[in-house]
């Protein structure tokens, strides 16, 4: 197996001319990123009849996977690290409007500015150290953390990405969790080494179902990450509700002969200008 | 850079820069590319731009004469959305410069990308 480019180069040094022509002429390439961006543009399931959003290409590269978003009628804004595969989507007049930028330093946009966002072949990049102040961990933290704001409430944005390792996706999901998303994995083909393609699907409106993955048969092909915390469901024996649980003390303490305000419909309900 | 990515960038990923927002624009080549017009999706931009900003870069650029002062509400005849159109999406920045409203950092627009990057004492 070929060496994997992130450990050849920087980026914005292993993505030059040359490896950028691949990106506008290998017809196979060409095919695979337009085919892995199409998935991706599945797996954010923007609403059916929406045309017209506004997405954000995350390591946009020569404009392939944003050629995808234009295809079915959405814009976009590309953001790249390298030059030279800018100047390649440049080239090739792509619809999308372009930015150079480094995905570790942060979303450089204001609010709530895009309805979605995918990012093709880009994400493990941001697990390398490139330059003696790269801190992996504090790179992911900006970018997560930038990403979710620049996302309007309730958007998704995915992620296909080639992680080297388990630790590496953990790495790279609890970054996610922690900048306030939650999701998973989707991986596609799970059983052929060649077809076989990881997702990272992330949400920003709370937890959602995640998307079943492609070329699987009755398996597991998915992994929701969650948050411990939230796991605990009202249903389970031993949790109960809070409006249970404040009258069930009422009881002891009346028990007990103490004092305790009667039951009423109001009983463990939130007051109103408290956030919950 | 077109006006629509200008209404949306800022520069607050410089370290101890607050909005960064709107950046200013130094224009040196502009060039104009027709493109579809979708009163849908201008529609759908209305309320997610920064009026007062986007008004002063169509200004900086020459397109501002057309459009209304305040950001047009629900009855919008197609004119004022299609100089609004021209102004957001067919105007471009090919050469220039965009500064920092709060350091003066100035990032080059070349070949109508603007350059973002940061060096690491400012990150
Ligand atoms: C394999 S290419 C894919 C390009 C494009 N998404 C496609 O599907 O054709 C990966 C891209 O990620 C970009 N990239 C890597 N690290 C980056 C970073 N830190 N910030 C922004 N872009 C980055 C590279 O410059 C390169 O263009």
């Amino acid at each position: 197996m070929a060496r994997r480019p992130e450990y050849q180069a920087p980026p914005e040094i292993f993505y030059n001319e040359s490896e950028a022509k691949k990106y506008s002429q290998n017809s196979r390439i060409i095919g695979i990123q337009s085919e892995m961006s199409e998935r991706a543009l599945e797996l954010l399931a923007l609403p059916e009849d929406a045309e017209g959003l506004f997405l954000l290409d995350i390591g946009c590269g020569s404009g392939l996977s944003g050629e995808s978003i234009s295809e079915q009628g959405h814009h976009w804004i590309g953001m790249d690290i390298s030059a030279a595969m800018l100047e390649v989507a440049i080239d090739r007049e792509v619809r999308g409007d372009l930015i150079m930028a480094d995905m570790g330093d942060g979303v450089p946009f204001r609010a709530g500015t895009f309805d979605g966002a995918i990012s093709i072949s880009a994400l493990q990049w941001l697990c390398n150290v490139d330059k003696s102040y790269h801190h992996p961990v504090k790179r992911l933290a900006k970018f997560f953390s930038g990403l979710y704001a620049a996302l309007s409430r309730g958007s998704r944005a995915v992620f296909q990405f080639y992680p080297e390792s388990g630790d590496q996706v953990d790495l790279i999901t609890q970054q996610a969790m922690k900048a306030g998303f939650t999701g998973g994995l989707v991986i596609d083909y799970p059983n052929s080494a060649k077809a076989k393609k990881m997702f990272l699907v992330l949400f920003t409106g709370g937890q959602q179902r995640l998307p079943s993955a492609l070329g699987t048969e009755n398996e597991v092909n998915h992994a929701q990450f969650t948050k411990r915390e939230k796991v605990r469901t009202r249903n389970s024996k031993n949790v109960k509700s809070r409006v249970e649980w404040i009258k069930e003390k009422k009881e002891r303490r009346r028990k007990q002969g103490k004092e305790a305000k009667p039951d009423t419909k109001y009983t463990g309900r939130r007051r109103a200008g408290h956030g919950f | 850079m077109k006006l629509l990515t200008h209404n949306m960038l800022t520069s607050k990923a410089i370290k101890g820069v607050q909005t960064g927002f709107p950046l200013n624009i130094v224009v040196k080549k502009t060039k104009t590319v027709e493109t579809e017009f979708s009163s849908e999706f201008i529609q759908r931009m209305l309320p997610k731009l920064d009026w007062p900003a986007f008004l002063k870069a169509a200004q900086t650029l020459g397109v501002g004469s057309q459009l209304p002062d305040s950001p047009p509400t629900e009855t919008t005849d197609e004119t004022v959305l299609r100089s609004i159109h021209h102004a957001l999406v067919e105007v471009e920045v090919i050469e220039g410069e965009l500064i920092c409203p709060e350091t003066e950092r100035k990032f080059p627009i070349s070949n109508g990308i603007p350059n973002m990057l940061l060096n690491e004492d400012e990150i």
